[in-house]
This record gives structure tokens, sequence and C-alpha cells, in this order.
């Protein structure tokens, strides 16, 4: 489950409330109203021509101007209260111990000090775990990573809050016994020291099919975790209120849970805290839980100083306090036809969740879900394990696990070309779900398989995909030293969180006199456009031009008990709670319109509509056109209410975690991409030299935004899969602390072709916000082509006999290193 | 107090001497369009552009990480921020362009990137009245490749650069003001300063007052022991002003060597002409070599004196068998490079009480030889802006078909930067056959016992050196020796090979 919020009151039984002979009925003909032409999706989406109206229009992002002037304001550029105290953090030098003493006393007595604090400081709850507990606001005793908050100090100036933690250390207020950590998942699995039960997914007799299948794969593989590096660190700013409470302006995916835990940690409230955030220097699944604890410690010294308390984490500490993309180890035993097709067999992840749960369930479920990417596995068989271990706790990364997931099948989908003797996109296209094999081993049918199937075969082509292989074939033949190689690879990519609840969103609409209009909604603004979206959803509703409405910043005052934004989801959701709200307002002013204006000759209310800034009533001779203005000046003295609040929960998605069967997802995203790498296989350097993507985005709501989601996901990726590198040491101890020894893709490692289109032509089967499909994460996974690619190229050593292993992230250090093995493999076999 | 232009308009701060730009912007001025992403110098959200008089006294930019850059060397200089270029409404074309290209996603990284894509169209305007240089993608690269975004991909930023150039421009007056009419840099010492000595002597006299005193050109090494390790500097010396230091002129030595000395405060942007004409490898590794804003700021000097032993300049100058001219209170003298790496970051400069507040004054650069070759290779991570893994440098000569001053140095794979002496030795006199490089490769591990860190592990350290000395056998086999042709592309990536 995914932020489950840990209330007082129970949380609801999410399991039964589908269940049933009466629900499954009901639940079927929702579905038939939703899919296709369905009465209810004609009445819920309408679909219009491409750019009849600002939403599906590629519109500049709604900052764009702020940001390229430098008037765009995040945390650090915020006017801040002229006594405004800053923090400084305390960290645990070692991964495992137990804190024996911490003076915080002396810390006080420390020149320029104002006040500091640690566990028992806390008034309120001490435990911030966001769905299950076990994250400590500061260490108690036990210490459980490297990076670990000890205590914070608050001084005049951040450089001086700094200095006097440096101060405090050095003086030796704390004592710390290390003992020895936990940094190997795979062990500590093994001594099923894990941060939440194991789950299983299975479907079939997944053991006869692998036993009795012709051929057997099998596999092994490490995929590496990522640092997030959004460019602006975690930030908050905190000022006190006449009342107990405090308000929190952050930079933050999560408002609603940070509002939460401030107020349990402060033991107030909620009511007494609210959260702001108008936008984050890039998120990226880094601020969905873990820009909580900042908030929850600058609320404390707030509330005990009574003054702001501004907190804002110099990046190598950034880097080291916070959780990650969960590295996994991932293992496959896959039985297939002689034709490479899967029969059935068994996938096992292990993802590596550091010291505590956070959102790791969820996490290894999405890599479960995600165990067969676009393939089906026949009667299959996923495990995911939970391990423990000694480091932050690895959290949300665009993808969710979903990427780590898919990696082992992808790995599987090479072993198996090379074992058969065929191209790898022929096995993988062999292996893609179709019509007879559209059933997931958690029981989700797969919809929209001809768009799967449509989509890879016009990138096939538009790539020449075959031509260049041949091509590829014969220089590599060639040339001992560069090989090239090719890749295409799919992606399938379920859409929903998997904790039913949270699929919910809410907006708050108002029209002021002038009938300029203000959205609001419960979706936070990253760099993704989503406030962009949001507006366009709301000037096409209205008929207004985009100027014409503004979005404000992100308020727990303003839209309460709102959802990350996270799993893709923020337009889905929260387009859909706006639209509803406009809706609503629609309907309001229609019923105004019909009763008071015009009231001589009488305006056709089942033809009105807004358009062009009008109200339009009527078609040819008969039609009246009010302008908004004027009708938005005459709904207010005819006392008519201006304002709106709208709602959305996504219908349909149903879990069942005892049988491991359900459809946790509204509808798949898709995609596909091809890549070529070219490789020095002597200095394991090497250059990706063309990328071609086609992406499903349903109808998009923005192109432009939607290619940048794409374009922007895949070099993300890439830089996952290759360059970014976290490397501790053997004490635990983060060593890749910042850009200088964690490498991010830069300006050179854009491919010099890439192409990337959107495809066209396939609406949502279900009935989404004007038809279109989320994108936040999906084209991450694209760059998966990128390492497949990079194993064809090093197979080529060997003949292609066979796919060398190659962990990630594919450094040129591990792709000299599989070369190499790859050349003792060739020699030692004749 | 500095005293400098800030978007066209004087202004005068007081700062401590070991104030970043990126502080005096933010906490002082409060110009908060500059963003702190790391404050070591590696991200560029901090890129500001720095006005300067070049040779005919016109100011002009480049661009600087004001994370790292000392405040006080804004001292008579213009200093222009992402707040300075629109004109009222009207944006400059590099802001324009990306807006119209959907440049910007979250936006941090943008007001860096605005300024990097500022002094790219400052540069590309420079012809008066003559076309511009066609923005290759090298170029691009050069400009950009030290501003990292996390959300675009770079696609549209590239678009952006393309396009900028057909935008109208309504370029504010008050960039081509003068800067040398500001005020002249402090010759004044109190107790606590950023001292700019103009001439030598000023420096020498200054080492001898305050030995202790860090000096500083660059400062992209020296200003992380400020923001990363909370490092005070009471008296900064600053040597980017000294004459002497700023020099680089033709030379030749008492042996006869022809060549250039460098001043040791030249910047690798100041270097990079020089390189291109005669050594194009050496170049290379210079656009591999931190970013343009670090480029800009960084000096040879300092690459040396810091004796880190992943410095990128080093082994090169090793292998070219540069030599150092040294000034300090006793005097000065001139030794080989090969005789100033001791030990991990012990120099000549800081062996004993003798040469206590030596600075390096000049390096010498030969002129190059005729049929003497250099190969520089370089291994990291990334291609752009990373800190090598491991660095060969090579120079070699073929005399009768036998390779003759074989010299062979390597980054990364010792405490210092240091040459292969036992491959040198395999080699030299000897025919370039695969024995004979068999034989070198073998020999490397005597000459070094590379370590495990962040960049490589010991093993792919070996590995990839020995490589190296095959990659040289194969360019030499290939009959290529100093330009990319197609038959080097049988043996390395375009990318990497020169």
């Amino acid at each position: 489950m995914r932020t489950l919020t840990r209330l007082s009151t129970k949380a609801p039984d999410t399991r039964h409330d589908d269940v049933g002979p009466d629900a499954a009925a009901a639940r079927r003909d929702l579905e038939g109203r939703l899919q296709g032409d369905g009465p209810a999706a004609r009445e819920s989406v309408t679909r219009e021509a491409p750019g009849a109206g600002p939403a599906g229009s590629a519109r500049a992002h709604e900052s764009a101007i702020k940001h390229v002037t430098g008037r765009a304001a995040y945390i650090d550029d915020l006017t801040v209260p002229a006594n405004c105290l800053h923090l400084a953090l305390a960290l645990s030098p070692v991964a495992h111990g137990r804190l024996r003493r911490l003076d915080l006393d002396r810390v006080r007595a420390l020149p320029g000090v104002v006040d500091a604090v640690g566990f028992h400081e806390v008034p309120g709850h001490t435990d911030i775990g966001p769905v299950f507990p076990g994250d400590p606001l500061f260490v108690e005793e036990e210490i459980s990573y490297a990076g670990q908050v000890l205590f914070a100090v608050a001084a005049e100036s951040h450089r001086a809050a700094r200095e006097a933690v440096k101060a405090a250390l050095d003086a030796g207020v704390v004592e710390i016994d290390e003992q020895p950590a936990s940094l190997d998942a795979v062990a500590a699995a093994e001594r099923e020291e894990f941060v939440r039960p194991t789950h299983v997914q299975a479907r079939g007799d997944w053991a006869a099919s692998l036993a009795e299948a012709p051929l057997r794969v099998e596999g092994e593989q490490f995929v590496g975790g990522q640092e997030h590096f959004y460019l602006e660190g975690q930030a908050c700013l905190v000022t006190p209120t006449e009342d107990e409470g405090v308000v929190v302006y952050t930079s933050n995916q999560h408002p609603s849970e940070t509002q939460k835990l401030v107020a349990e940690v402060l033991g107030v409230p909620l009511h007494a805290v609210t959260v702001e955030v108008r936008r984050m220097g890039g998120g990226f699944g880094g601020k969905e839980t873990q820009a909580s604890p900042w908030a929850c410690m600058a609320a404390l010294i707030s509330r005990r100083t009574g003054r702001a308390a501004k907190l804002r984490l110099p990046r190598g500490e950034d880097m080291r306090v916070t959780g990650k993309r969960h590295p996994f180890h991932n293992r496959y035993r896959l039985g297939v036809d002689e034709r490479g097709v899967i029969q059935g067999g068994e996938i096992t992840v292990i993802g590596d969740c550091g010291y505590s749960p956070d959102l790791s369930d969820a996490i290894v479920d999405r890599a479960m879900f995600h165990a067969d990417n676009a393939y089906s596995l026949g009667q299959a068989r996923v495990t995911g394990h939970r391990a423990r271990t000694h480091f932050a706790s690895n959290t949300a990364f665009r993808g969710f696990g979903g990427p780590q997931g898919m990696m082992a099948v992808e790995a599987a989908m090479d072993d198996i070309a090379r074992r058969v003797g065929e191209d790898p996109l022929t096995i993988r296209k062999r292996n893609l779900y179709r019509p007879g094999r559209e059933t997931t081993h958690y029981g989700q049918s797969v919809e929209q398989l001809g768009l799967l199937h449509e989509l890879i075969e016009r990138l096939e082509a538009s790539s020449d995909y075959w031509a260049r292989r041949d091509e590829i074939a014969a220089f590599n033949a060639e040339s001992p030293v560069i090989k090239r190689g090719l890749a295409l690879t799919p992606v399938k990519f379920g859409i929903s969180f998997t904790a039913k609840h949270l699929n919910q969103a809410g907006a708050l609409l108002h029209v002021y006199t002038d009938g300029s209009v203000q959205i609001n909604h419960g979706g936070t603004e990253m760099g993704q456009g989503l406030h962009t979206k949001i507006c366009q959803v709301v000037a096409r509703e209205l008929g207004l031009d985009l100027d014409a409405v503004r979005i404000t910043a992100t308020r727990t005052d303003k839209v309460p008990n709102t959802s990350p934004t996270a799993a893709s989801s923020g337009a889905d959701l929260n387009g859909m709670a706006a639209r509803d709200a406009c809706l609503r307002l629609k309907e309001r002013l229609f019923d105004f319109a019909t009763e008071h204006l015009y009231t001589d000759q009488g305006l056709d209310r089942e033809g009105m509509r807004l358009a062009d800034g009008h109200l339009v009533a009527g078609e040819g001779e008969s039609e009246r056109r009010i302008p908004w203005g004027e009708l938005v000046q005459a709904a207010y003295f005819g006392r008519v209410s201006l304002s709106e609040k709208g709602f959305y929960a996504t219908p349909l998605i149903h879990y069942d975690r005892q049988t491991g069967q359900g459809r946790p997802f509204y509808y798949y995203a898709f995609g596909a991409a091809v890549a070529e790498v070219r490789v020095d296989t002597l200095s394991g350097e090497y250059r990706v030299e063309g990328v071609d993507i086609l992406h499903d985005v349903g109808d998009s709501l923005n192109p432009a935004i939607d290619a940048g989601q794409v374009e922007g996901g895949f070099i993300q990726g890439m830089g996952w899969l290759t360059s970014e590198e976290l490397r501790w040491d053997e004490g635990g101890r983060l060593l890749s602390e910042g850009p200088a020894t964690y490498k991010i893709p830069t300006f050179g490692d854009l491919p010099p072709r890439f192409n990337v289109a959107l495809m066209e032509g396939h609406p949502n089967s279900m009935a989404s916000l004007y038809r279109s499909k989320a994108v936040g994460e999906p084209p991450l996974m694209l760059a998966i082509s990128v390492w497949s690619a990079l194993r064809d190229a090093l197979a080529s050593l060997a003949d292609y006999r066979e796919a060398p292993r190659l962990d990630t992230p594919a450094t040129p250090e591990r792709v000299l290193m599989a070369a190499e093995a790859q050349r003792q493999r060739r020699e030692a076999t004749p | 107090m500095i005293d400098f232009l800030l978007n066209g308009q004087p202004r005068r701060c007081e700062a401590s001497p070991d104030t970043t730009v990126l502080e005096l912007l933010r906490d002082t001025l409060g110009q908060t369009g500059t963003k702190e992403g790391c404050a070591t110098g590696d991200c560029g959200a901090c890129t500001v552009a720095i006005g300067e008089p070049d040779a005919e006294g016109k100011t002009r930019y480049h661009a600087a990480n004001a994370c790292i850059t000392p405040a006080h060397q804004l001292q008579g200089r213009a200093l222009v921020t992402v707040e300075g270029l629109a004109r009222g409404e009207t944006l400059h074309p590099a802001q324009a362009a990306m807006v119209e290209h959907h440049g910007s996603q979250c936006g941090f990284c943008t007001p860096g990137i605005v300024m990097s894509l500022f002094t790219l169209h400052e540069s590309q305007r420079r012809g008066d009245g003559e076309r511009p240089a066609p923005l290759t993608p090298e170029r691009l690269e050069a400009a950009l490749g030290g501003n990292l975004c996390r959300c675009t991909g770079y696609r549209p930023i590239r678009d952006a650069a393309l396009a900028m150039g057909d935008y109208p421009e309504a370029r504010a007056e008050w960039l081509d003001l003068a800067v040398d009419a500001a005020a002249p840099p402090q010759e004044a010492a109190p107790e606590a300063a950023f001292v700019q000595p103009t001439i030598l002597e000023a420096l020498i006299a200054e080492r001898r007052a305050h030995p202790e005193a860090p000096l500083v050109a660059g400062g992209t090494d020296l200003w992380l022991e400020v923001t990363q390790r909370l490092a005070r500097f009471p008296r900064v010396v600053d040597v980017t002003r000294v004459a002497e230091l700023a020099a680089l002129e033709e030379t030749t030595l008492a042996d006869g060597r022809a060549g250039w000395w460098i001043g040791g405060a030249v910047t690798y942007a100041r270097l990079e002409p020089l390189l291109a004409e005669h050594y194009p490898a050496f170049a290379h590794l210079l656009h591999r070599l931190g970013s343009a804003q670090v480029r800009n700021r960084g000096t040879l000097g300092g690459n040396i004196a810091n004796a880190s032993p992943i410095g990128d300049t080093p082994p090169v100058l090793l292998a070219l068998g540069a030599r150092l001219w040294l000034a300090g209170p006793k005097g000065e003298r001139e030794l080989p490079l090969d005789d100033f790496f001791l030990d991990y970051k012990k120099t000549a400069l800081n062996q004993d009480k003798e040469c206590e507040g030596e600075v390096i004054r000049a390096i010498f650069l030969p002129r190059p030889e005729a049929g003497r070759h250099l190969k520089v290779w370089k291994l990291s991570k990334r291609r752009e802006d990373d800190i090598s893994a491991v660095l060969g440098a090579f120079a070699w000569r073929l005399e009768e078909g036998v390779l003759r001053d074989v010299r062979l140095a390597f980054g990364g794979m010792a405490a210092i930067p240091k040459r292969a002496a036992a491959a040198e030795a395999a080699l030299e006199g000897q025919e370039p056959t695969e024995t004979a490089f068999a034989a070198a490769r073998a020999a490397l591990t005597e000459d070094f016992r590379p370590m495990s860190d962040v960049r490589g592990s010991a093993d792919y350290r070996r590995l990839s050196a020995a490589n190296l000395l095959e990659r040289l056998r194969l360019v030499m086999a290939a009959g290529d020796q100093d330009t990319p042709s197609t038959s080097a592309r049988e043996v390395m990536l375009d990318a990497y090979a020169h």
C-alpha cells in the first residue's frame, strides 16, 4: 500500500469492497460504460478535434517566463522574516550503532546557537514513518544508517548553524558505539531481514511449466539505485501562527502528508498546520515522503522559539540523508519453447529498502507488477522481497520499482534470443501480450493490444531496424575493437496508485467579478507541467483564453486531504477534479442564464456552451452570445456563487493482496525505443549514437509538455543505467555525494540523433481526461533500450552466442569488464 | 570593499575575503535569480557572466560558477545575472528561445542555462558584421556541458541554442560599458583582506609577510574548502591580477628548446587557442576538463600546484617535458616538472623551509618538434565535466621505424601524476610491435599499484591503462598519429579520438 495514512481511526479495509457477484456485475457494467464510446465515456470525457481548444495544444509552461528571468521563486528565494532562524543537521558518521550520549546543553552553549533539538525535544510523535512506523525524526538510541539525523541546531544564519554543528561534533557532544553494518541486501534477504513481508503473485502451475518447457533460461542481475539529483535540494521555511500551529512553505510532492506529520510531531490538530507548495526545482519522487522530516524539524524549532525557521540541505547532506531509487537483485528462471516463447517460470526480485519501510512495500509490489513488462510470462510466479539494510531508507523515484522489475524480463529476452539464435527483437515480438495471452501474472487483462503491436511495428519501420541490424552485423564482423549494438525495447506501464485510496483528487475554482479565474488543486508542480495542463483544462471548459486562468500555490487549506503528486497521476486525477469543478459551475451559470438572461426571447438551455470568451446559446440565426465578463457580473448580482469545488475518484481498480490478483491499474501506457550504441571494447567507453522513440500518451493534453516528459524521462533513465553510480565505502558511508562524483547525464550525452514522436490516433480506451494518458514515469523505462544495445554490442564479441551479464549502471568500467569476460570466454571455447 | 558593475549599475559592497559571488548576490544583495545547486561548481545552476577587458579594452563576458568564485574577484569587473538580461518586458534572445522551445521544466537550472546561452550569444556576435562561427555540436557542448538539467534531457535547450541567433536583440547598452574604468584593485592590506597584487614583486612581498595566506586563482578547488568544509580564510592572496603570472610569451630556453612561458595564472580558456594550434590532442583534453565555467576561471598553475593525482594537465605536461619557473621570497628557480611531484599532494613548493612562499610563476611548454607525436586519452564515467579515472598521455618519435624519446605519463594510477618508467624502457628503442607493447603493458604492473575509489576499481585502472597502450599500438599501426581519420575510427570512438 502506498502512503496509507496512519490515522488514529483505523484505515478502511479495502479488500472487501469490490467482492461479491453484485459488485462484480456492477464493475463489469461500469467497465463497459467507461470503455470505448460507451455512454459514460461520452458523458465524462468528450474528445475534441486537436487544436480546437487550449487543452491539447503545445502551450508553454505557465512559469516559463518567470523561469528564464529568475523571477520564479523557490523556497530558498523567499523573503524571510527578519528574525528567521536557520537550521543545520548533525548526521551520524556510522551506518549502524548506538548513540550512547548526546549532550545538547553543550550544543546550546556554543557561540551562535539559539536552540538545539533531538529526539527528547519532540513533544508529539517521534516516528514519522509515512505508511508504516520505522522512521524516527531523530536518533533515539539505535543508529540505522550513515547520515541519519542525530540532532538539529538553530542559529542566526545558515553558515552559523553549519559551523555550530561542526564545532559541536568536534567538541565530542556525541558518543557512539559503532556496530557491524548490514550492507548486502541479498545476504539480508537470506537471513529474512525484511522491512515488510514477502509478497507473491502466481498464476497457473509455474513449476510444471518450467519443468516441461523444452528450454530454460536462468539469470541473475544487479540493478543499481539512483540519486534523484533534483537541482533544488530539500528545503522548507516554517513560520509560527498566532495559534498553536505553523505555516510550512516547502519543496514537496505531498503537502497533505507533511501537514499531518508536522501536526503529529507538534502534537496539534491538523487544522493548525497549513502547508504550501508553489513549485519544486525537481522532485522525481524524492520529495514524496522525504521532504517531511525537514518540515517537522523546522516546525519544532519554530514553535519552541516563536520565530520563523528555515532548513535547506546542502547538496552533500541531501545526498547522504535521503533515500534513493532502490537497488534490486533480480533472478529469473523461465521455461521457453523452441521458438523462444515463454511458457512459464519464476522471477524473484529483492529490493534493497534501506533501514525502514518508507514506501518500499508498494515499490517492490510495482517491481513485481512490471516483471512482465509487455510480455506474457505464461504460468508464472513472481516473488518480491523487501530487504532491510543499513542504508538511508530508499524511496519513490520515477517508475517506483517498475523499471527495476522490467530489467529482469528484458535481460531474459536477450538471453532467450541468444539461446534460440534469433534476433532479440523477434523474440520480444513473439512474447508480447496478444489475444489469447493477454492476462498478466496478477490477473489483469491487458487492453489496447492492437496499440502495443502497431506501435512496435511502426517504430520498427520508422527506425529502419532491420536494415540497420544487417549493416551493424557487417560492421562488427570487420571491426575488432569498436562494436556497435542495437536494441528495441517496449514499455507497458500500469497507471494508478496501487494503494486504492490515493486515487482521488480535489480542486477549487474561483471566478472573480472581473471574469478572471483562479484554479487550485491538490497536485504539485515539480516541472512536469501539471499546472499548465490544469490551466488548459479550465480554459477549455470555460471557453476562455489561457491568460484568463491563473493557478495558485498548492495549499492544504484550499484543497484538503490530497494525495501525493506521484504515480504519474497528477493530471489524470487533478485534471478530472478541476474539470468536475468547471462542469458544476458551468451548469449553475447555464441555469442562471436560462432563468434570468434574455428572458423575453428565452435561451436554448439544451445547446448552451462556453466558447471564445462567451456563453453561446442556440445555433445559426437564433444564436445568442453573452460575453463571459457580463455573464459573471450578472451572476454575481443575481447572487449566484462563483466558486466551486471538484472531486474525482478513479473507478474500477481493485487488488487483493491475499490472492495476489486483481486489476490494480485503470489502464496501461505504452511506448517503445530503439537505441544504437558504439562501444570501444578496449576502454569500455561508448556513445549512444541514435535513439528513436514512439510513445503513447493517448490524446495528448499538451504535446510539447508530453514530448518534454518523454525526452527527459528517457535521458534520466539512460543516466540511471549508464553513468550514475552510487558508491559507498566499506562502512556504508556514501562516497558519491555530489555532482563531482555522481554523474547525471549532461549536454553531450544527448544522442546526436534523437527522434521522439507521440503515437497518434489511439485515444485512451478508458474514460480518462480527454482520453489522454499519464506520461510522467513510463518514458524512463524506454532507456532500457540503451542497456540492451550495450549487451548487443558486447554479445558480438562472442558471435552472439550469449548475452553477457551486464549489471547496472553500465559504466565504462562495467562495459570493459564485461567485454574482457566475453573475450576470455571466446578464447576458452574454440 | 568591492566596486563592480551589477547589470550595468555601479555597486559597492563590503564582504569578508572568503565570500562567494553567490553569497554576495543572494544574501547581501537579495538577488535570488541565481541559484545554488551544489556549491561545488559542478552543476552550473549559479552560472553568471563576468565581464573583463580584452586586449583592445572591450568588455568581454565569460560564464563562471558564482558558487565558487571569490566575490572580491569582481573588483573592477562587470557582473551580469539572469535578472539583468531582459529589457522591460522584452526578453533577451537566450530567454525568448528557451521559452519558445520549452527549454525549462522545473526551472531551477534555467537561470544558469540562460546565462551560459547569453555568453554563447555574446561570443556569436563578436564578428561585427562577419558571419558568426557555426554552432557545431562541439561548440554547443563546450558552452553548455557545465549546466546540468535533470528534467528536459537537453534537446529543447539545444534547439533554443541553435535558434537564439535568429531572434531580434534589444541589447542593453550597459553591456558595453568599459570595466577598466572601475576602481583599481586594492593594494592596501588590512588584517582581514583579499589581497590583489598586480606585480610579482608585490606578490612576493605579500608571501614573505603572510606565507600562510592561501593563494587563489580560479578558486575552482580552493573555494570548495569554504563551501564544503566551512573553512575560514581571513586573508587570501589573489594571483589573477599579477601581470607576470598572467603573461603568455614565446621563449627559448638555455638548452635551446623553443616554446612558451605560460604564466601560472593563465586560464585554460586563454590557453586553448595556443594548444588548438600546436597540440590538438591537448586542446581536445581541455574540452573535457571541467566545464566552460571552470575553464574560464581555472588555471594551468593551479592544476599543477594542486598536485592532485587525477589532475588532467600534469600527465600531458610530463609527457611533453614541461618545466616550471618558481618564484619566492628566497629567489627564483627552474626545474623539470618530473621533479615537482613528490608524494600525495606534496610538491617542490612545500618540500622544506627553503621554498616557503614560492609560487609557480610560469610553466614552460615546448614547441612541438617535427616527428614527435602526442596522444592524450582520458577515461571517465561521463565524457564531459568529469574527473579522470585514468588518464594516459603518450609522446614519442619514430626514428627509422624505432621508438625514441618515449614518454608515457599517467594520472589516476598513483599518488601523484607519474611517468611509467618501466613501460617507457620497454618501448624505448624498439619497433612498435605487438611484442614490444606486450612487454610495456606487463611493465605497467611494475610502474603502478593503483587504488580503488569512487571513480574506478584498481582492476579497472590496471586493465584500462594497459589497454590504452594497446590502443596506442593500434593507432601507430594504423599509421595515424596526429589527426583522426577513417582509419583511426577502427580503434577508438570519434568522440574520444585525438
